[in-house]
């Protein structure tokens, strides 16, 4: 159950283990999606705040820092008690996370903070265990290389799962060695504060994590502009991405990853398990009240039972309760903001206009709060905008294909490149249509199953980089190869 | 895990009050500890040998026994493979377990390891003679990293995809291998165990493990822990017993898949026998080593005097990486030679539980009296006995820190491994000359080089015939670095990712596909 009347305790900037005002004096309000409420006022970061924490984390990365002489499985063992602290504050995290993002509080509690957990833990685990090589070169010489830390990364992350996102983020970055100033989403700044004080608890220096909370247009571009920032990670959408890749041209080339939008497609082929991958293309889309960045918006169903499928699509969006996410039993939250909100009714308007065929929802619901009805709509073709726009909210697209080549163009003809599902019996289907599909993660026979060891990222301009599994260790290290002279080289 | 770590220094022993401040803040062992495991851990529970037989376990301190625990034959083996083997079939609790809770588990027993680690630091120091706080220190803190270590590693065991010619869709998965025997020794007991099982239980393996008969509480203890921790039954399986019985039952066992040693190379050779004539399971074998510590004229003479000392004399010489032959650079000799018998002198040698002590007893009678065989052998070969020599004390199996000069390298006790406190200095002129005659050996485990020339540094780590190198230090060592040795000091390698390769089985998956595609 949901911790009633819940006190937030963290509302400032985290610098050097230490709270701090705004440097500015400004605040930001806290809004409950679910009521409209203000929750509380946060500290709003400034830029000058960002040149703070970058001072303070440029200051715990210099040689002979306690962060840079700590073995590397100190390191590990300090996300390892992380860990710890975020599993005895699991039900508090969970209620925030609900209170501040509008989702469901069992989604928060069972998906998010576990997977927040299990994040930490397997990269604590990886901490020791990242290896550089030994190398036969040419010539009577000794090469080894070092992977080190990149220096000072800068992390800016979104509002839809707020405290994994803080976690995918802080725990690569630190098991390699490096430290962060991260900007959480103006809209869900709590529970990254509170991670902060954890952190403080876990017993990272001083320096290593600061939390700069405030808006894009300020402290993220400040971030991503800044001078003395190694590295800039950001998720979100596609058009704040560029922006973040030209200012780091534009500055110092900062190293970039990106995690942005997608339109992902899931193929339903007729010899599926028609009942589950009615219900895996509908959590696909519903899931978060359609907030992914993953979410199956164009689904592709194969002529012969394409009929079937829309009516159990829309028998299940229309048994869907709306209600309080701290609430067991509602299935769907309100959406995070009013912009969000605005502009997912705008795009539900267009696929009207544009001759869609809307067979359910498709108005808000509710008297407070930022409630939109499940929407599906039938009947779609790829010209229309609900075919090509991420909309980020509950709007399931299903259209119709006929043959194999037809369809795995059609999902391959979108600049996004993230995700993609595949429904089918057949082995042939499986492994042809999962190697010719442009998407970094394709599901077979499922959606959204994910895991910490697998990598996740996109191609195409759903992003570039890989975060999780092995792989996310790349992303932040620096590879530094050493070449020592020896009077005579021996196999 | 470096063994010089503890050593108390000089100036504080003499100064009684600076003694007993500095003893305040060391961590005490548990008073009259309560020995409560004593029998066979076989699919986590606690059954009696089937035979019924016991054995005594003594404190080589005092000579006196401990208590008895069950002793495991034959029988009993076949009874922990067959739970090995259950737990291991397919659709099992632990094969369907995700490899990321295999390692929750593993993290979890090192939490408890940690909860009882004074407890535990007590009886290893009761049952192997080992000093109680170096025993706290290195063997807890060894057995602690090494369970932390591999818990990480249990989700990263990767296999890959691959590009293979054809119309194909290839990929590997590193499989565990099966039952694996494990077999370790008296020297560092509890640590031995982490070792053995952090790697094969990361992997997904099940185990049957000996402990060796003069040391089997800790281990047994383990296994409490272990079952609290939450692994399934039969997952690991210990077995107290003696290495003609047990132990060779378990080498030539036709349900055992692999078997791991830690010990002697002559058994060593006896375990690779009877795998090859029973069903070729796989072999990874730690054994001896006689290995060199090569100190140039240029080393810093303090530090080398000081880690060539505890290089041999760290835990009373009873350690496969002892470093027994001290080739020392013939400008420096003499020097060197007064150094380390000064310091051999003032090493402290009494009760395990006393903290100033430095050398605890050696584990026991028959070790004991080889030793003494041994040190009698090399003044008889002409070797000038520089200090000690003799057994010491009325009861228990203690010997004098004992330092021989001017050793030739055919003397015996220049080429046997003596597993003793018992120092070898030697001269030495060039490099080619001591990089022959450190070369020289069936063993091959470790070598170590005190010099700040670059260039000598790495030519001799270059030409040693060693699994490990050390470069002005000694027994550093970590999880994270694979350990094992050339030559006839054994084969495979434990720790590090290196570990996991000895653990597990590679399968290759080739599947048809329609049309390939890069």
């Amino acid at each position: 159950m949901p911790i009633p009347d819940l006190e937030v305790q963290y509302t400032k900037i985290f610098i050097n283990n230490e709270w701090h005002e705004s440097s500015s004096g400004g605040k930001m309000p806290v809004l409950n999606p679910a009521s409209g409420d203000v929750l509380c006022e946060v500290e709003e970061g400034s830029p000058e705040d960002v040149d703070k924490a970058v001072r303070s984390a440029r200051a715990a990365f210099q040689l002979g820092s306690p962060w840079r002489r700590m073995d590397a499985s100190d390191r590990g063992e300090l996300l390892s008690r992380l860990a710890d602290l975020v599993e005895r504050d699991r039900l508090l995290l969970a209620t925030l996370e609900a209170l501040d993002s509008g989702k469901l509080f069992l989604m928060a509690y069972f998906v998010d903070l576990v997977a927040t957990i299990k994040t930490l833990r397997y990269f604590g685990g990886w901490a020791d265990k990242i290896q550089g090589r030994t190398i036969p070169v040419d010539g009577d010489y000794f090469t080894y290389t070092r992977h080190e830390p990149i220096g000072v990364c800068g992390q800016i992350i979104p509002w839809n799962f707020p405290v994994m996102m803080f976690a995918w983020k802080i725990a690569p970055a630190l098991c390699c060695g490096n430290t962060v100033v991260i900007k959480p989403a103006q809209q869900t700044p709590l529970t990254a504060l509170h991670m902060a004080a954890l952190i403080k608890e876990a017993g990272f220096p001083p320096g290593v994590v600061n939390v700069v909370p405030g808006y894009g247009p300020t402290v993220g571009n400040a971030i991503a502009q800044h001078m003395d920032i190694d590295k800039v990670a950001f998720t979100g959408s596609t058009a704040v991405g560029k922006l973040i890749q030209k200012a780091a041209g534009d500055s110092n080339l900062k190293r970039v990853t990106l995690e942005l939008g997608g339109k992902n497609p899931i193929i339903v082929f007729a010899d599926c398990n028609l009942e589950y991958a009615v219900q895996q293309a509908h959590s696909g889309l519903f899931f978060n009240q359609g907030q992914c960045c993953l979410a199956g918006s164009r689904v592709f169903v194969e002529e012969p039972i394409y009929e079937e499928f829309v009516r159990r699509s829309v028998e299940k969006a229309r048994a869907k309760i709306l209600g309080n996410p701290l609430v067991p039993g509602v299935d769907q939250g309100p959406q995070i903001d009013q912009q969000q909100f605005d502009k997912i009714l705008e795009l539900i308007e267009s696929g009207r206009k544009e001759g869609a065929t809307l067979e359910c929802g498709g108005a808000p619901w509710g008297q407070r709060g930022l409630f939109i009805q499940p929407t599906v709509f039938s009947d779609v073709t790829d010209g229309m905008r609900i075919a090509k726009e991420e909309i980020f909210g509950p709007v399931q697209q299903i259209m119709r294909f006929r043959g194999v080549h037809e369809v795995v163009q059609r999902a391959n003809s979108s600049q996004y490149g993230l995700a993609a599902g595949v429904f089918t019996s057949d082995m042939d289907k499986a492994l042809t249509v999962s190697s010719a599909l442009q998407a970094g993660m394709v599901w077979v026979n499922c959606y959204n199953a994910m895991s910490t060891q697998c990598p996740f990222g996109g191609f195409k301009m759903s992003g570039n980089g890989r975060e999780l599994g092995e792989y996310a260790l790349n992303e932040y290290t620096e590879v530094k190869a050493v070449t020592i002279k020896i009077s005579q080289k021996n196999s | 895990m470096t063994s010089s770590k503890i050593e108390i220094p000089g100036e504080v022993k003499t100064d009684a009050a600076a003694l007993m401040a500095s003893l305040q803040l060391m961590p005490s062992p548990v008073p009259n500890p309560e020995i409560k495991y004593t029998k066979l851990f076989i699919n986590n529970e606690w059954q009696d040998s089937v035979s019924g037989k016991v054995f005594p376990v003594y404190n080589p301190a005092s000579g006196e026994q401990i208590c008895e625990v069950q002793e495991a034959e034959k029988a009993d083996v076949d009874k922990a493979v067959q739970a090995a083997r259950l737990a291991f079939s397919l659709g099992s609790v632990w094969r369907k377990m995700d490899a990321s809770e295999r390692g929750r588990l593993l993290s979890k027993l090192a939490d408890l390891v940690e909860r009882d680690s004074a407890y535990l630091a007590t009886v290893e120091s009761m049952d192997s003679g080992k000093p109680f706080l170096p025993t706290l220190f290195v063997d807890l803190q060894g057995t602690m990293k090494t369970l932390r270590y591999f818990a990480g590693y249990a989700d990263k065991i990767h296999g890959t995809t691959i590009p293979m010619d054809g119309e194909y869709l290839s990929f590997t998965r590193h499989e565990p291998i099966g039952v694996c025997g494990q077999i370790i020794p008296w020297n560092f007991p509890l640590m031995m165990t982490a070792w053995k099982l952090g790697p094969a239980l990361a992997c997904g393996n099940t185990v049957v493990i000996k402990p060796a008969e003069q040391t089997p509480l800790t281990c047994l203890y383990l296994g409490a822990l272990i079952k609290e921790a939450g692994f399934p039954p039969g997952v690991v399986n210990i077995l107290p017993g003696f290495g003609p019985t047990a132990g060779a039952a378990m080498a030539s066992h036709m349900g055992i898949d692999k078997v791991a040693f830690t010990g002697s190379t002559e058994v060593g050779k006896l375990i690779q026998e009877a795998a090859g004539k029973s069903n070729l399971k796989r072999v990874t074998l730690e054994l001896g080593g006689k290995n060199p510590n090569i100190i140039f004229a240029d080393a810093d003479l303090d530090l080398a005097v000081e880690q060539a000392h505890q290089g041999v004399f760290f835990n009373a010489g009873q350690c496969c990486t002892a470093g027994s032959r001290i080739y020392i650079e013939e400008p420096i000799y003499d020097e060197f030679v007064r150094r380390s018998v000064e310091r051999a002198k003032r090493r402290v040698v009494g009760s395990p539980f006393d903290p100033t002590t430095e050398q605890g007893p050696q584990i026991s009678k028959e070790q004991q009296s080889r030793i003494l065989e041994f040190i009698q052998s090399g003044i008889s070969e002409g070797a000038k006995l520089e200090c000690g020599g003799k057994a010491l004390g009325l009861k228990g199996f203690f010997i004098e820190p004992t330092v021989f000069s001017n050793v030739r390298d055919d003397m015996v006790i220049a080429r046997e491994e003596i597993f003793g406190p018992v120092q070898q200095l030697m001269k030495f002129k060039t490099i080619e000359e001591v990089i022959e005659r450190a070369n020289n050996s069936d063993y091959g485990l470790v070598a170590a080089v005190f010099t700040n020339d670059i260039n000598k540094a790495m030519t001799i780590s270059t030409a040693m015939q060693a699994g490990t190198v050390w470069i002005n230090c000694f027994n550093a060592l970590s999880t994270q670095c694979p350990f094992g040795g050339y030559k006839m000091s054994g084969n495979g390698r434990e720790l590090g990712e290196h570990g996991l390769m000895e653990y597990s089985e590679v399968k290759t998956i080739t599947m048809k596909v329609v049309s390939k595609n890069s």
